[in-house]
Protein backbone atom coordinates (compact mmCIF):
# COMPACT_ATOMS: atom_id res chain seq x y z
CA UNK A 1 0.00 0.00 0.00
CA UNK A 2 1.53 3.32 -0.48
CA UNK A 3 1.40 6.11 2.21
CA UNK A 4 -0.91 8.69 2.37
CA UNK A 5 1.17 10.99 -0.06
CA UNK A 6 0.91 8.38 -2.93
CA UNK A 7 -3.00 9.83 -4.31
CA UNK A 8 -1.34 10.72 -7.72
CA UNK A 9 -0.06 7.04 -8.09
CA UNK A 10 -2.74 4.65 -9.98
CA UNK A 11 -2.04 1.92 -7.36
CA UNK A 12 -3.46 4.06 -5.16
CA UNK A 13 -6.70 3.69 -6.50
CA UNK A 14 -6.45 0.42 -7.81
CA UNK A 15 -6.30 -1.81 -4.50
CA UNK A 16 -5.95 -5.48 -5.82
CA UNK A 17 -6.35 -7.03 -2.16
CA UNK A 18 -7.82 -6.59 1.06
CA UNK A 19 -10.98 -5.40 2.48
CA UNK A 20 -10.55 -2.28 0.45
CA UNK A 21 -10.44 -4.47 -3.07
CA UNK A 22 -12.68 -3.87 -5.77
CA UNK A 23 -14.96 -4.74 -7.29
CA UNK A 24 -16.46 -6.97 -4.49
CA UNK A 25 -16.45 -4.21 -2.26
CA UNK A 26 -18.95 -5.22 0.62
CA UNK A 27 -19.37 -8.42 -1.17
CA UNK A 28 -21.34 -7.09 -4.55
CA UNK A 29 -20.69 -6.62 -7.93
CA UNK A 30 -20.81 -3.71 -9.34
CA UNK A 31 -22.63 -5.38 -12.41
CA UNK A 32 -24.85 -7.93 -12.04
CA UNK A 33 -24.58 -8.93 -15.94
CA UNK A 34 -22.58 -8.01 -19.21
CA UNK A 35 -26.07 -5.88 -20.76
CA UNK A 36 -26.39 -3.77 -17.31
CA UNK A 37 -22.60 -2.59 -17.74
CA UNK A 38 -23.34 -2.15 -21.42
CA UNK A 39 -26.43 0.23 -20.85
CA UNK A 40 -24.22 2.31 -18.12
CA UNK A 41 -20.72 2.90 -20.61
CA UNK A 42 -23.55 3.63 -23.43
CA UNK A 43 -25.06 6.14 -21.27
CA UNK A 44 -21.79 7.25 -19.57
CA UNK A 45 -19.73 7.52 -23.55
CA UNK A 46 -22.82 9.28 -24.87
CA UNK A 47 -22.79 11.96 -22.01
CA UNK A 48 -19.21 12.35 -22.59
CA UNK A 49 -19.46 13.37 -26.03
CA UNK A 50 -22.25 15.28 -25.36
CA UNK A 51 -24.93 13.57 -27.22
CA UNK A 52 -26.86 13.10 -24.62
CA UNK A 53 -27.68 15.62 -21.59
CA UNK A 54 -27.13 13.65 -18.27
CA UNK A 55 -29.87 15.85 -16.40
CA UNK A 56 -32.35 14.94 -19.15
CA UNK A 57 -31.10 11.28 -19.25
CA UNK A 58 -31.64 11.49 -15.59
CA UNK A 59 -34.85 12.85 -15.86
CA UNK A 60 -36.05 10.07 -18.19
CA UNK A 61 -34.43 7.70 -15.61
CA UNK A 62 -36.80 9.39 -12.47
CA UNK A 63 -40.31 8.42 -15.20
CA UNK A 64 -39.22 5.15 -15.76
CA UNK A 65 -38.66 4.20 -12.18
CA UNK A 66 -41.82 6.21 -11.33
CA UNK A 67 -43.82 3.83 -13.92
CA UNK A 68 -42.56 1.13 -13.26
CA UNK A 69 -43.36 1.51 -9.24
CA UNK A 70 -46.68 2.45 -9.93
CA UNK A 71 -47.35 -0.47 -12.22
CA UNK A 72 -45.93 -2.65 -9.59
CA UNK A 73 -46.46 -1.79 -6.21
CA UNK A 74 -45.32 -5.38 -4.65
CA UNK A 75 -42.03 -4.59 -6.46
CA UNK A 76 -41.65 -8.10 -8.15
CA UNK A 77 -39.70 -7.59 -10.89
CA UNK A 78 -37.52 -4.83 -9.85
CA UNK A 79 -34.82 -4.37 -12.59
CA UNK A 80 -33.06 -0.97 -11.66
CA UNK A 81 -30.65 -1.44 -15.29
CA UNK A 82 -33.98 -2.12 -17.16
CA UNK A 83 -35.38 1.14 -15.78
CA UNK A 84 -31.91 2.60 -17.07
CA UNK A 85 -31.80 0.84 -20.30
CA UNK A 86 -35.63 2.46 -21.13
CA UNK A 87 -34.08 6.00 -20.26
CA UNK A 88 -31.58 5.82 -22.33
CA UNK A 89 -33.39 4.29 -25.31
CA UNK A 90 -36.00 7.39 -24.96
CA UNK A 91 -33.12 10.12 -24.40
CA UNK A 92 -31.54 8.67 -27.75
CA UNK A 93 -34.52 8.14 -29.31
CA UNK A 94 -35.23 12.21 -28.61
CA UNK A 95 -31.92 13.30 -29.62
CA UNK A 96 -32.47 11.47 -33.04
CA UNK A 97 -29.57 9.65 -32.06
CA UNK A 98 -31.18 5.99 -33.51
CA UNK A 99 -34.38 5.90 -34.77
CA UNK A 100 -37.30 3.75 -32.38
CA UNK A 101 -38.00 1.97 -35.25
CA UNK A 102 -34.90 1.14 -36.22
CA UNK A 103 -33.50 0.09 -32.90
CA UNK A 104 -36.63 -2.44 -32.98
CA UNK A 105 -35.82 -4.06 -36.31
CA UNK A 106 -32.16 -4.73 -34.60
CA UNK A 107 -33.76 -6.17 -31.32
CA UNK A 108 -36.21 -8.59 -33.40
CA UNK A 109 -33.39 -9.34 -36.15
CA UNK A 110 -30.84 -10.06 -32.71
CA UNK A 111 -33.41 -11.98 -30.84
CA UNK A 112 -33.98 -13.98 -33.98
CA UNK A 113 -30.09 -15.57 -34.02
CA UNK A 114 -30.19 -18.83 -33.06
CA UNK A 115 -29.39 -19.69 -29.27
CA UNK A 116 -25.74 -19.91 -28.96
CA UNK A 117 -25.41 -16.51 -30.42
CA UNK A 118 -23.33 -14.29 -27.15
CA UNK A 119 -26.11 -11.90 -26.28
CA UNK A 120 -24.27 -11.31 -23.13
CA UNK A 121 -21.37 -10.65 -24.26
CA UNK A 122 -19.58 -7.21 -25.78
CA UNK A 123 -20.04 -7.66 -28.91
CA UNK A 124 -17.57 -8.40 -30.70
CA UNK A 125 -15.75 -11.80 -31.35
CA UNK A 126 -12.13 -12.21 -30.30
CA UNK A 127 -12.53 -9.45 -27.45
CA UNK A 128 -11.71 -11.04 -24.30
CA UNK A 129 -13.49 -9.28 -21.33
CA UNK A 130 -12.11 -10.84 -18.86
CA UNK A 131 -13.75 -8.70 -16.30
CA UNK A 132 -17.07 -10.62 -16.10
CA UNK A 133 -15.35 -13.93 -15.96
CA UNK A 134 -16.33 -14.47 -12.49
CA UNK A 135 -20.01 -14.05 -13.44
CA UNK A 136 -21.71 -16.88 -13.16
CA UNK A 137 -23.78 -17.46 -16.89
CA UNK A 138 -27.26 -15.78 -17.06
CA UNK A 139 -29.97 -18.07 -18.00
CA UNK B 1 -45.64 4.83 -25.27
CA UNK B 2 -43.83 2.10 -25.42
CA UNK B 3 -39.88 1.83 -26.20
CA UNK B 4 -38.55 -0.45 -28.98
CA UNK B 5 -39.81 -3.74 -28.44
CA UNK B 6 -40.34 -3.83 -24.27
CA UNK B 7 -40.76 -7.44 -24.07
CA UNK B 8 -37.88 -8.31 -26.10
CA UNK B 9 -35.00 -9.36 -23.86
CA UNK B 10 -33.07 -6.15 -21.78
CA UNK B 11 -30.04 -7.62 -23.03
CA UNK B 12 -30.53 -8.16 -26.83
CA UNK B 13 -32.52 -4.33 -26.56
CA UNK B 14 -28.84 -2.94 -24.74
CA UNK B 15 -26.90 -4.90 -27.88
CA UNK B 16 -29.21 -3.53 -30.28
CA UNK B 17 -29.28 0.15 -29.23
CA UNK B 18 -25.14 0.04 -28.53
CA UNK B 19 -24.86 -1.90 -32.46
CA UNK B 20 -26.84 0.88 -34.11
CA UNK B 21 -24.87 3.76 -32.12
CA UNK B 22 -21.34 2.80 -32.95
CA UNK B 23 -22.22 1.75 -36.58
CA UNK B 24 -23.71 5.55 -36.71
CA UNK B 25 -20.29 6.40 -35.17
CA UNK B 26 -21.74 8.02 -32.26
CA UNK B 27 -20.12 5.94 -29.72
CA UNK B 28 -17.06 4.52 -29.30
CA UNK B 29 -16.60 0.62 -28.23
CA UNK B 30 -13.50 1.56 -26.64
CA UNK B 31 -14.70 4.33 -24.52
CA UNK B 32 -17.13 2.39 -23.71
CA UNK B 33 -15.09 -0.15 -22.20
CA UNK B 34 -13.00 2.36 -20.20
CA UNK B 35 -16.11 4.02 -18.56
CA UNK B 36 -17.07 0.06 -17.22
CA UNK B 37 -13.71 -0.73 -16.46
CA UNK B 38 -12.90 2.30 -14.46
CA UNK B 39 -16.21 1.77 -12.10
CA UNK B 40 -15.88 -2.27 -11.79
CA UNK B 41 -12.12 -2.33 -10.78
CA UNK B 42 -10.99 1.39 -9.81
CA UNK B 43 -13.52 3.21 -8.56
CA UNK B 44 -15.33 2.36 -5.04
CA UNK B 45 -15.75 2.65 -1.77
CA UNK B 46 -12.41 2.78 -0.82
CA UNK B 47 -12.25 6.05 -2.26
CA UNK B 48 -14.39 7.47 0.34
CA UNK B 49 -12.58 5.54 2.89
CA UNK B 50 -9.43 7.32 2.37
CA UNK B 51 -11.51 10.27 3.07
CA UNK B 52 -12.81 9.60 6.22
CA UNK B 53 -9.44 7.97 7.72
CA UNK B 54 -7.75 11.43 6.35
CA UNK B 55 -10.32 13.52 8.14
CA UNK B 56 -9.93 11.47 11.58
CA UNK B 57 -6.40 11.78 10.95
CA UNK B 58 -6.45 15.46 10.02
CA UNK B 59 -8.90 18.12 11.75
CA UNK B 60 -7.56 20.78 9.35
CA UNK B 61 -8.71 18.22 6.46
CA UNK B 62 -12.08 18.00 8.03
CA UNK B 63 -12.81 21.05 8.59
CA UNK B 64 -12.13 21.60 4.65
CA UNK B 65 -14.24 18.44 3.89
CA UNK B 66 -17.33 19.83 6.05
CA UNK B 67 -17.10 23.38 4.30
CA UNK B 68 -16.85 21.97 0.94
CA UNK B 69 -16.51 18.29 0.16
CA UNK B 70 -15.92 18.40 -3.08
CA UNK B 71 -12.88 20.39 -3.43
CA UNK B 72 -11.58 18.71 -0.20
CA UNK B 73 -12.33 15.34 -1.78
CA UNK B 74 -10.57 16.40 -5.16
CA UNK B 75 -7.52 17.21 -3.15
CA UNK B 76 -7.17 13.23 -2.82
CA UNK B 77 -7.04 13.14 -6.64
CA UNK B 78 -11.20 11.64 -6.14
CA UNK B 79 -13.20 13.53 -8.81
CA UNK B 80 -15.87 12.64 -11.56
CA UNK B 81 -18.76 11.80 -13.13
CA UNK B 82 -21.67 12.55 -9.91
CA UNK B 83 -19.18 14.27 -8.10
CA UNK B 84 -20.04 17.82 -8.79
CA UNK B 85 -21.65 18.67 -5.29
CA UNK B 86 -20.65 16.66 -2.65
CA UNK B 87 -22.07 17.48 0.62
CA UNK B 88 -20.43 15.61 3.46
CA UNK B 89 -22.52 15.45 6.62
CA UNK B 90 -20.46 14.44 10.13
CA UNK B 91 -22.68 11.78 12.50
CA UNK B 92 -22.13 12.59 16.13
CA UNK B 93 -23.52 10.81 19.19
CA UNK B 94 -26.82 12.78 19.16
CA UNK B 95 -27.44 13.07 15.04
CA UNK B 96 -27.11 10.16 12.60
CA UNK B 97 -27.94 11.17 8.90
CA UNK B 98 -28.62 8.75 6.42
CA UNK B 99 -28.30 8.88 3.26
CA UNK B 100 -31.21 7.98 0.07
CA UNK B 101 -31.62 9.00 -3.57
CA UNK B 102 -35.93 8.90 -3.26
CA UNK B 103 -36.69 9.62 -7.11
CA UNK B 104 -33.55 7.32 -8.74
CA UNK B 105 -30.00 6.74 -7.24
CA UNK B 106 -27.89 9.74 -6.52
CA UNK B 107 -24.93 9.15 -5.42
CA UNK B 108 -21.39 10.35 -4.85
CA UNK B 109 -20.02 8.20 -7.70
CA UNK B 110 -16.02 9.24 -7.10
CA UNK B 111 -15.90 8.50 -3.69
CA UNK B 112 -18.63 5.62 -2.99
CA UNK B 113 -18.79 3.71 -7.12
CA UNK B 114 -21.61 2.95 -8.28
CA UNK B 115 -24.50 2.26 -5.52
CA UNK B 116 -25.27 -1.01 -4.10
CA UNK B 117 -28.43 -2.89 -4.85
CA UNK B 118 -30.48 -2.12 -2.19
CA UNK B 119 -29.78 1.35 -1.94
CA UNK B 120 -31.57 1.48 -6.06
CA UNK B 121 -34.60 -1.18 -4.79
CA UNK B 122 -37.83 1.07 -4.52
CA UNK B 123 -38.33 -0.38 -0.71
CA UNK B 124 -35.44 0.99 0.63
CA UNK B 125 -35.81 4.47 -1.36
CA UNK B 126 -39.58 4.65 -0.22
CA UNK B 127 -39.27 3.04 3.34
CA UNK B 128 -36.52 4.53 5.11
CA UNK B 129 -38.05 8.34 4.93
CA UNK B 130 -41.24 6.47 6.45
CA UNK B 131 -39.82 4.95 9.38
CA UNK B 132 -35.75 4.83 9.42
CA UNK B 133 -34.67 3.45 12.54
CA UNK B 134 -37.11 0.47 11.97
CA UNK B 135 -34.85 -0.37 8.39
CA UNK B 136 -31.34 1.05 10.17
CA UNK B 137 -32.66 -1.67 12.58
CA UNK B 138 -33.23 -4.34 9.70
CA UNK B 139 -29.33 -3.22 8.47
CA UNK B 140 -27.71 -3.98 12.19
CA UNK B 141 -27.97 -0.33 13.40
CA UNK B 142 -30.41 -0.08 16.51
CA UNK B 143 -30.01 3.72 17.20
CA UNK B 144 -30.93 5.28 20.88
CA UNK B 145 -34.19 7.07 21.30
CA UNK B 146 -31.77 10.03 22.25
CA UNK B 147 -29.98 9.92 18.50
CA UNK B 148 -31.79 12.08 16.13
CA UNK B 149 -32.12 10.72 12.55
CA UNK B 150 -31.51 12.82 9.56
CA UNK B 151 -32.71 11.31 6.49
CA UNK B 152 -31.20 13.15 3.41
CA UNK B 153 -32.22 12.98 0.06
CA UNK B 154 -29.37 12.88 -2.74
CA UNK B 155 -29.93 14.81 -5.81
CA UNK B 156 -28.18 15.87 -8.74
CA UNK B 157 -28.10 19.40 -7.11
CA UNK B 158 -26.55 17.87 -3.62
CA UNK B 159 -25.15 14.18 -3.75
CA UNK B 160 -24.08 13.35 0.06
CA UNK B 161 -22.11 11.50 1.94
CA UNK B 162 -21.61 10.17 5.85
CA UNK B 163 -18.38 10.99 7.82
CA UNK B 164 -19.04 8.51 10.37
CA UNK B 165 -18.16 8.72 13.87
CA UNK B 166 -14.31 7.34 14.64
CA UNK B 167 -14.66 4.21 16.52
CA UNK B 168 -12.68 4.43 20.17
CA UNK B 169 -9.40 2.24 20.99
CA UNK B 170 -8.24 3.37 17.19
CA UNK B 171 -6.00 6.30 18.54
CA UNK B 172 -2.83 4.19 17.80
CA UNK B 173 -3.42 3.69 13.67
CA UNK B 174 -2.22 4.87 10.95
CA UNK B 175 -4.69 6.77 8.49
CA UNK B 176 -4.24 3.54 6.08
CA UNK B 177 -5.14 1.52 9.04
CA UNK B 178 -8.14 3.51 9.79
CA UNK B 179 -9.46 3.17 6.16
CA UNK B 180 -9.76 -0.10 6.13
CA UNK B 181 -12.06 0.11 8.63
CA UNK B 182 -14.40 2.12 6.86
CA UNK B 183 -17.44 0.57 5.07
CA UNK B 184 -19.38 1.93 2.59
CA UNK B 185 -22.57 1.54 4.42
CA UNK B 186 -20.75 3.46 6.86
CA UNK B 187 -20.93 6.28 4.62
CA UNK B 188 -24.08 6.14 3.28
CA UNK B 189 -25.31 6.07 7.37
CA UNK B 190 -26.78 2.55 7.28
CA UNK B 191 -23.99 1.26 9.68
CA UNK B 192 -21.42 2.85 11.98
CA UNK B 193 -17.95 2.11 12.05
CA UNK B 194 -16.73 -0.92 14.52
CA UNK B 195 -13.92 -0.99 16.36
CA UNK B 196 -11.02 -2.85 14.95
Amino acid sequence: MNDSAGHADPGYLLDSSGPAAPPRDNGELVFAAPWESRAFGLALALNETGLIDWEDFRQALIREIGDWEAAHPSGEGWSYYECWLRALERTASARALVDPRALADRAAQLAALPAGHDHQGHGHEGHEHEIHNEIPDHP
Amino acid sequence: MTTAADHIDPAVRAEALASLLIERGLVDQGTMDNFIKTYEQSVGPMNGAKVVARAWADPGYAERLLADGTTAIAELGFKGPQGEHIVVLPNTPKVHHVVVCTLCSCYPWPVLGLPPSWYKDPSYRSRIVREPRAVLAEFGLELGDDVEIRVVDSSSEVRYMVLPMRPAGTDGLSEEELATLVTRDAMVGVAEVAAP
